[in-house]
């Protein structure tokens, strides 16, 4: 398939979505992940180059979906922590532990790979339900308590690892990073299947009414007969999990644990892709699709300032404006005092987009803006 | 003369709520001009307009004949325009002084002049014939001479028009008659004053005239002498005089009473430092009222059997079963529910919608796996819409967009659905306009006939007069009194409290 007609397919596809959510809040995530991909399209020659090689899917998009797959999967369980009004700053240190525990277990002990991961996840599990534990059982600030982790978790993971780096060739291990599944990342799987579980145990039962309840108003939540306490607890252990697969993903991805740069300041990115996503810090209302997008538009944005050659060090100044100004699409106040600019876009895109369906499947009802 | 302020046409819209609509006010220089209505009529909307706090619609406004539109509340005390709020905005732990100037403060090369401070928060003070230590803390005075400090702040920039949002809800009656002597100084001086309050008798003590709206309408502007109480009332809930006086008349009957056993029975229930230990029953189809002053215990009492806090002596028993609530939760398991005194803090989840704040107490019950599908969450919001009449635009409205009696509403609903067999009701018509008290008292005692226990608490005896068979009197956190079906006037109630305040010993 030529170029030009897979970019045509792609465009006629990110148009559709952005049609099918312009009543809703996440339009603006999208909308400026569209731009990104548009400002690539026109200006980073080969960014929208795929070739297909061995039958798998190679190409700058397909490593943002790969390389985004940790932060997607970190805002999983952020956004949910952020929806009761905390953070979890930890979940970079827990990823670094994860890494430690299955690479030990995996090249010390000979362990199978499937024994490996399942305790990795067991340790993240216990590390996020630690977090809980301060946070509901002991009424420890959501910062103070998770920051005890970040600090005193990667001592723990070098304490596994013995201040070695762990290398590893196991299969199964190398695959969880770079296999390929239908002729995409195995990683994309990945995050499609825990976004679709988490979107499961949020909005097919009644938790997440219950965490953006506890998130607005923990005190009329309580008088409601809802267990604050257990959703708090819940949703930090939530966190703990997503960060242990995250921090597989990413040791898989350099086949070796180094306890002191796995997921570095990676829960600086999965908060940014929270509040991108559209859920405020201040708790209550939450977007899960969102802040898996927040998760690819950062994901993007540093890919693309791989691509232009930007700096490592300077690359966070042009990130830092790029997120503010997405910020500001998001701020009610912003929109209205910009609204003469705004409006004509708005108005531009509303015509083309009456004869597209209202609402995406993907979107929960939930997800629906206020008015 | 033209009027010192003057509103044309002013038309303010949120989103589905049309909240002022071509709106007219006048008021003259040195008078006191009461703005009326029910919760949600419009007039926190209308004084944000006129104040900037939001933008308009549509509409003029003139002060001294000359049109203004203040962009913020900044740039309307600029113009003249102050305004005090309910909640006294001030800084307790600053000096009366300092809040005075604060924000405006003289300063001299970019240090601030305490002592020209002093001098101007006294000059302000002194414009309401006050004298206070302007150097003292400003938490150490009453709330009363804070609401004062208040005014004098407001007063200080050249004010013009000064707005009173409910200044009076959180004084008593000595407090009230002072305040009501400086706002007659202030009269004199040639101020024009809004006045806002839910207090028909301060009305009738202090205003000039009177401006009434409804549904974001203005009804109508009257001078006070000439409009009747009663026409007061009926314009304001849009209903006919007759329908008022009915209202008035209800009296509660005891024939409901279903069975001599209680549904709760506390004996000896107390908690250290929150109640002392008494005796409470309560049966199906009965309502029994908790009167006593602020302060007397009556919200303890409630927490107590709710489960918020846990008695340290004494027993509760349901139905003939001993219980022990260690949470909200174990009370509502015996069907228990209750609405709090304070409806931001412990009621309503602001931002979420309409529908969520009313499944979310069933749907906690349910636990978080057995969640109501939406279509049942749908139909159980819009029954409770239609039957409560709560006035919204939508089941999908956020509850922050609704007024207070219909967020009150809302939490009854909340409960309703839960199906209770003990409703605790602490002041539920409090800070609620005359028609939704109405509706909220005969949904009470609907309940009633249908076999509910209900334990009723409020400030306003008439109101717990005529809604209880039994009423306990509580007083210094204590049970003074019970009485029964024909003994319960609010003479009685009053009595009761009084002499037995007189069995203590004279400080």
């Amino acid at each position: 398939m030529s170029d030009w007609l897979s970019d045509l397919i792609f465009w006629i596809a990110v148009a559709a979505i952005l049609f099918g959510l312009r009543r809703q809040r996440i339009f603006w995530t999208v909308g400026a992940l569209g731009l990104l991909l548009v400002f690539n399209q026109f200006f980073t020659p080969g960014f929208f180059h795929l070739q297909v090689l061995d039958g798998h899917l190679y190409g700058s998009r397909i490593d943002v979906l790969n390389q985004g797959a940790k932060v997607m999967l970190l805002s999983l369980g952020m956004v949910l922590v952020i929806a009761t009004g905390g953070v979890d700053l930890s979940v970079g240190a827990v990823m670094a532990i994860a890494a430690a525990v299955s690479s030990r277990l995996l090249v010390t002990q000979h362990l199978p790979a499937g024994v490996a991961i399942a305790v990795a996840l067991g340790v993240s599990v216990l590390a996020g339900a630690w977090n809980g534990l301060l946070v509901a059982g002991f009424g420890i600030q959501p910062i103070v308590a998770t920051l005890v982790l970040m600090v005193a978790g990667r001592g723990i993971a070098q304490l596994i690892t013995e201040g070695q780096i762990i290398n590893f060739l196991d299969p199964t291990m190398v695959y969880l990073g770079n296999g390929h599944l239908f002729g995409l990342p195995f990683t994309l799987t990945l995050v499609i299947v825990m976004l679709l579980l988490t979107h499961f145990l949020v909005r097919r039962t009644a938790l997440g009414l219950f965490i953006e309840s506890v998130g607005d108003n923990d005190e009329a939540s309580r008088y409601s007969g809802i267990n604050a306490k257990q959703v708090k607890f819940l949703v930090y252990t939530f966190s703990g999990l997503c960060a242990g697969l995250a921090g597989l993903v990413a040791c898989s991805n350099i086949k070796s644990a180094d306890a002191n740069n796995i997921g570095l300041y990676l829960e600086l990115d999965a908060i940014l892709a929270v509040v991108v996503g559209g859920t405020s810090l201040q708790g209550g209302r939450f977007y899960l699709v969102g802040a898996v997008v927040g998760g690819l538009f950062i994901q993007t944005l540093t890919t693309t300032f791989y691509a232009k050659n930007v700096s490592s060090d300077i690359a966070p100044v042009p990130k830092a404006l790029v997120i503010i100004a997405v910020c500001l699409l998001q701020s009610e106040v912003f929109r209205t005092r910009f609204a003469r600019v705004l409006s004509p876009i708005e108005k531009f895109l509303k015509p083309v987009g009456s004869w597209l369906p209202r609402h995406l499947p993907t979107t929960a009802r939930h997800d629906s803006p206020k008015s | 003369m033209p009027p010192l302020l003057e509103i044309a046409g002013l038309s303010k819209s949120f989103p589905g709520v049309k909240a002022l609509d071509a709106v007219d006010l006048a008021v003259q220089a040195g008078e006191i001009h009461a703005l009326m209505g029910e919760n949600g009529a419009g007039k926190s909307t209308l004084i944000k307009v006129l104040t900037g706090v939001f933008p308009r619609d549509a509409g003029e406004t003139r002060l001294s004949g000359k049109e203004i539109a203040p962009k913020s509340p900044r740039e309307a005390e600029a113009l003249g325009i102050s305004t005090v709020y309910q909640e006294v905005n001030l800084i307790p732990h600053l000096s009366v002084a300092e809040n005075i100037c604060i924000g405006r403060q003289p300063t001299w090369i970019g240090t601030v002049r305490w002592g020209a401070i002093a001098k101007r928060a006294r000059a302000a003070l002194a414009r309401l014939d006050l004298s206070l230590d302007v150097n003292r803390q400003l938490s150490s005075y009453s709330i009363a001479i804070q609401q004062m400090v208040a005014i004098a702040r407001a007063l200080d920039v050249s004010a013009k028009l000064l707005i009173l949002d409910e200044p009076t809800s959180s004084l008593d009656k000595t407090e009230v008659d002072e305040l009501f002597k400086k706002l007659r100084i202030l009269r004199q001086d040639g101020l024009g004053i809004i006045f806002i309050t839910h207090f028909l008798d301060q009305v009738y003590e202090i205003t000039d005239s009177i401006t009434v709206l409804r549904n974001g309408c203005r009804v109508g502007c009257f001078a006070t002498k000439e409009l009747p109480r009663i026409n007061l009332v009926s314009h304001m809930i849009g209903r006919n005089l007759g329908q008022v006086e009915a209202l008035e008349q209800t009296r509660a009957s005891t024939a409901t009473i279903r069975s001599e056993t209680p549904m709760l029975e506390a004996r000896a229930m107390g908690k250290k430092g929150s109640i002392q230990p008494l005796d409470l029953d309560i049966r199906p189809g009965e309502v029994v009222g908790l009167a006593g002053l602020l302060g007397s215990g009556r919200t303890e009492t409630a927490r107590l059997l709710f489960g918020i806090d846990n008695p340290d002596q004494g027993t509760i028993r349901i139905n003939n079963q001993p219980v022990k609530f260690r949470s909200p939760r174990t009370a509502i398991r015996y069907r228990i529910a209750l609405t709090p005194e304070d409806r931001k803090v412990a009621g309503v989840i602001p931002s979420l919608t309409v529908r969520e704040n009313i499944v979310l107490a069933l749907q906690a019950s349910r636990g978080s796996w057995r969640r109501l599908s939406i279509v049942e969450q749908e139909k159980l919001a819009d029954r409770f819409i239609k039957s409560l009449g709560i006035k919204t635009p939508s089941r999908e409205q956020i509850v922050r967009n609704l007024s207070g009696g219909n967020q009150q509403k809302v939490l009854l609903a909340r409960w309703l659905a839960t199906e209770p067999k003990l409703f605790i009701l602490d002041e539920p018509t409090r800070g609620i306009d005359v028609g939704a008290k109405a509706e909220i008292e005969k949904l009470i005692q609907s309940l009633r006939q249908d076999g509910l226990a209900v334990l009723f608490i409020s400030s306003e005896l008439e109101e717990v007069v005529r809604q209880s068979q039994r009423v306990v009197v509580l007083r210094d956190r204590r049970k003074v009194d019970e009485l029964t079906e024909a003994a319960i006037s609010e003479q009685a109630i009053m009595e009761s409290i009084a002499s037995h305040s007189s069995e203590r010993p004279e400080a």
